[in-house]
């Protein structure tokens, strides 16, 4: 990309017959808008008929959504006829982005006007417009910003998870016998379905008059092991599942990275008679550190999908104490059926999301440019 | 390890510490599916006592699994516990190897194209688009939730195989491309340009040459997504209802409505886990290759 001549070229370069003849492009053309006319077609009549004006049409709107495939191939179609060679190129990245467009954007700009909707689906009369009505709302409701919170704790008990695995990975990378066993033994927790995860350990071994946890906790000292009554012991119970599944994935990526390390550079630090930790700070760590952020970005985007656990195990509880934000509009949505007002907490969700990130990357890649 | 007098005493102890704590998180990680195990192997008297080994602490019992229609007494007969559970393990099985698949098509196409020409769709170019796909993967799942539910309700996709596989092809799509991403750049473009000289076209160089480089990273890929697809809930749990149920809203179902008996509950939660353990231990090398492709590109 550095390169500014050769932009335009391909990093693999065909040279293609350049002729398309007019037939051929006309045809792509005409394909195109048939099939859009078709679509738009059945898209009056069905509407028309959704709202009582005409007394035909079909009994849903799956047509419509056959229609829009027919319309999507004939694009990709079209594009091969017009641009011949250069169409065919186009056909690789095409589908990908129609399908993602399609299934994303259309839903996104669909969830931004009930957004700003009072849409409960408890009340008879369905969607009305009520404007800001439901940011206010937002502005002061107490659980929504709890559960923000909460999201923080989560995220930064990220860090704690990294030393953890960071630690299981230098010792997995040193010389140790039988590292296929553990590597496969400390892989097993992320392949346990969250769901399955909730059952095994949040309702079974945590149970506090027969679960081994428990027991233990007993035979240690601590009278009543209970741990989702007390907000905080629920909260870092949650951490502790969760980190539970998912100190594996961060392993894995340390372990690669570590094994990528140049094996020069550690055998000259030897000779020259650095000590374990002196190697460890002055270079595994500023080498890793790409790898290192990277893992934790990964982290912290699976982090904040959190909820399935959070919705078996304590449903938000004890008093929102560990509701993540996912698992609270859900509730909203299911308990409530407040369909406008979840919406727009997962909005505001969503803004949050990308300004962080952003700011995150933003600073990843500097700090990364000036440590290089 | 060579090493005189004083360091290998030292040795010895930073091995022991080293196999110490390998060992210690070995148990953390392998004995709750130990315990899921066993207790779906107890009756109702050895749960309440906490006991751990079977035949030593307590007699087995076929209990937990008669439930399901798969204890040896039971196998051979009717049994609707059985089928409910049959159905919900082909829906996943369904839903998620057709979504991987269909993810790996369109991932791999995409990636394939990003990485071999330039593209210009309005204002974006290359960069843009991979940035693109990449943002899916911070989309959380609840943004979409709602507009889906109603979207596919119009188009009576709700509860069906088809609209499953197309909600679970979006959500592991980012992950393929960003993998097959750096599979496709460290594959020689001399080797395509070669069989274009002899005058094949882009796409069966493609599929004669580049596919086959590749095919180990593909099968990482797919195995990563039929991962994260068996074991989705949250989406499941909102679009399907009865036909299209897949195995994790079944549990979850059960464990809110019978988590007294703790020997079904085992029984049903280690069969949702056994086929990926299954998987981690045949295949893991796959596993490990792709979840590390991402981490060294960075």
């Amino acid at each position: 990309m550095a390169n500014i001549d050769n932009i335009e070229r391909d990093p693999l370069y065909v040279v293609s017959p350049s002729s398309i003849s007019r037939k051929s492009r006309l045809t792509g053309h005409i394909l195109v808008r048939s099939t859009f006319v078709l679509m738009a077609v059945i898209a009056i009549i069905q509407g028309l008929y959704t709202f009582e004006k005409i007394n035909f049409g079909f009994s849903n709107w799956r047509p419509l959504l056959y229609s829009y495939i027919l319309w999507a191939v004939a694009i990709g179609y079209s594009r091969v006829l017009i641009y011949g060679e250069k169409g065919k190129r186009t056909l690789f990245v095409f589908p990908a982005v129609m399908f993602i467009i399609s299934i994303v954007v259309f839903p996104l700009l669909f969830g931004l006007y009930i957004s700003f909707t009072d849409w409960n689906l408890s009340s008879l009369d369905g969607k009305k417009f009520n404007g800001l009505e439901n940011f206010y709302q937002m502005l002061s409701d107490p659980y929504y910003w709890n559960a923000m919170k909460n999201m923080v704790f989560y995220i930064l008990a990220i860090l704690v998870e990294f030393a953890i695995a960071f630690l299981l990975a230098i010792l997995l990378n040193s010389q140790i016998r039988g590292r296929k066993f553990f590597r496969v033994a400390f892989l097993i927790p992320l392949m346990l379905s969250p769901v399955a995860v909730s059952w095994m350990i949040g309702k079974s071994m945590l149970e506090q008059r027969f679960g081994p946890v428990a027991s233990l906790g007993r035979s240690l000292g601590w009278e009543t092991p209970t741990f989702f009554s007390n907000p905080e012991i629920a909260r870092l119970t949650m951490m502790c599942m969760d980190a539970w599944t998912f100190i594996p994935l961060m392993i894995v990526m340390l372990l690669a990275g570590l094994q990528a390390l140049p094996k020069e550079v550690l055998e000259a630090a030897k000779v020259d008679g650095a000590n374990k930790w002196t190697m460890f700070k002055n270079i595994i760590f500023p080498i890793m550190l790409p790898v290192s952020l990277t893992t934790i970005v990964i982290r912290i985007i699976f982090k904040l999908k959190l909820a399935d656990i959070i919705m078996i195990v304590t449903a938000g509880g004890p008093g929102g104490a560990t509701d993540s934000v996912t698992s609270f509009i859900v509730r909203e949505y299911r308990d409530r059926s407040n369909v406008g007002y979840g919406t727009l907490l997962s909005f505001v969700y969503l803004i949050i999301i990308v300004i962080f990130m952003t700011i995150l990357i933003r600073f990843v890649s500097k700090w990364l440019q000036r440590e290089a | 390890m060579v090493a005189k007098g004083s360091i290998m005493k030292n040795n010895i102890g930073e091995k022991i510490l080293i196999y110490g704590i390998l060992l210690f998180w070995t148990f953390i990680c392998l004995f709750p599916v130990y315990w899921t195990a066993t207790t779906s192997f107890k009756t109702a008297a050895s749960v309440t006592q906490g006991l751990l080994i079977p035949w030593i602490d307590f007699e087995p019992s076929w209990k937990g699994w008669k439930h399901l229609g798969l204890s040896p007494d039971s196998i051979f007969t009717e049994s609707t516990g059985r089928e409910e559970f049959l159905t919900r393990f082909t829906n996943t099985a369904i839903i998620s190897t057709c979504a991987s698949t269909l993810a790996i098509i369109l991932g791999s196409l995409a990636a394939y194209g990003l990485s071999r020409f330039n593209y210009k769709f309005g204002f974006m170019r290359n960069p843009d688009i991979s940035f693109f796909f990449l943002s899916q993967l911070i989309l959380p799942p609840v943004v979409l939730a709602l507009p889906i539910l109603v979207l596919y309700r119009e188009l009576s996709l709700l509860d069906t195989h088809i609209g499953m596989i197309l909600l679970y092809t979006l959500t592991v799509l980012p992950i393929v491309i960003w993998i097959m991403r750096d599979q496709f750049n460290a594959v020689p473009i001399e080797l395509e340009e070669a069989a274009l000289v002899d005058g094949a076209s882009v796409w069966v160089s493609f599929l004669r040459v580049v596919f086959p480089i590749v095919l180990p990273g593909i099968v990482s890929a797919f195995l990563l997504c039929l991962i994260l697809c068996w074991n989705e809930y949250f989406l499941a749990a909102l679009i399907t209802s009865t036909d299209a149920k897949t195995m994790p809203v079944m549990v979850a179902s059960q464990i809110s409505s019978q988590s007294i008996r703790w020997w079904t509950m085992a029984a049903v939660s280690f069969a949702l886990c056994f086929p990926l353990i299954l998987v981690a231990i045949f295949l893991e090398r796959y596993i490990v290759k792709g979840m590390a492709a991402g981490a060294i590109k960075g």
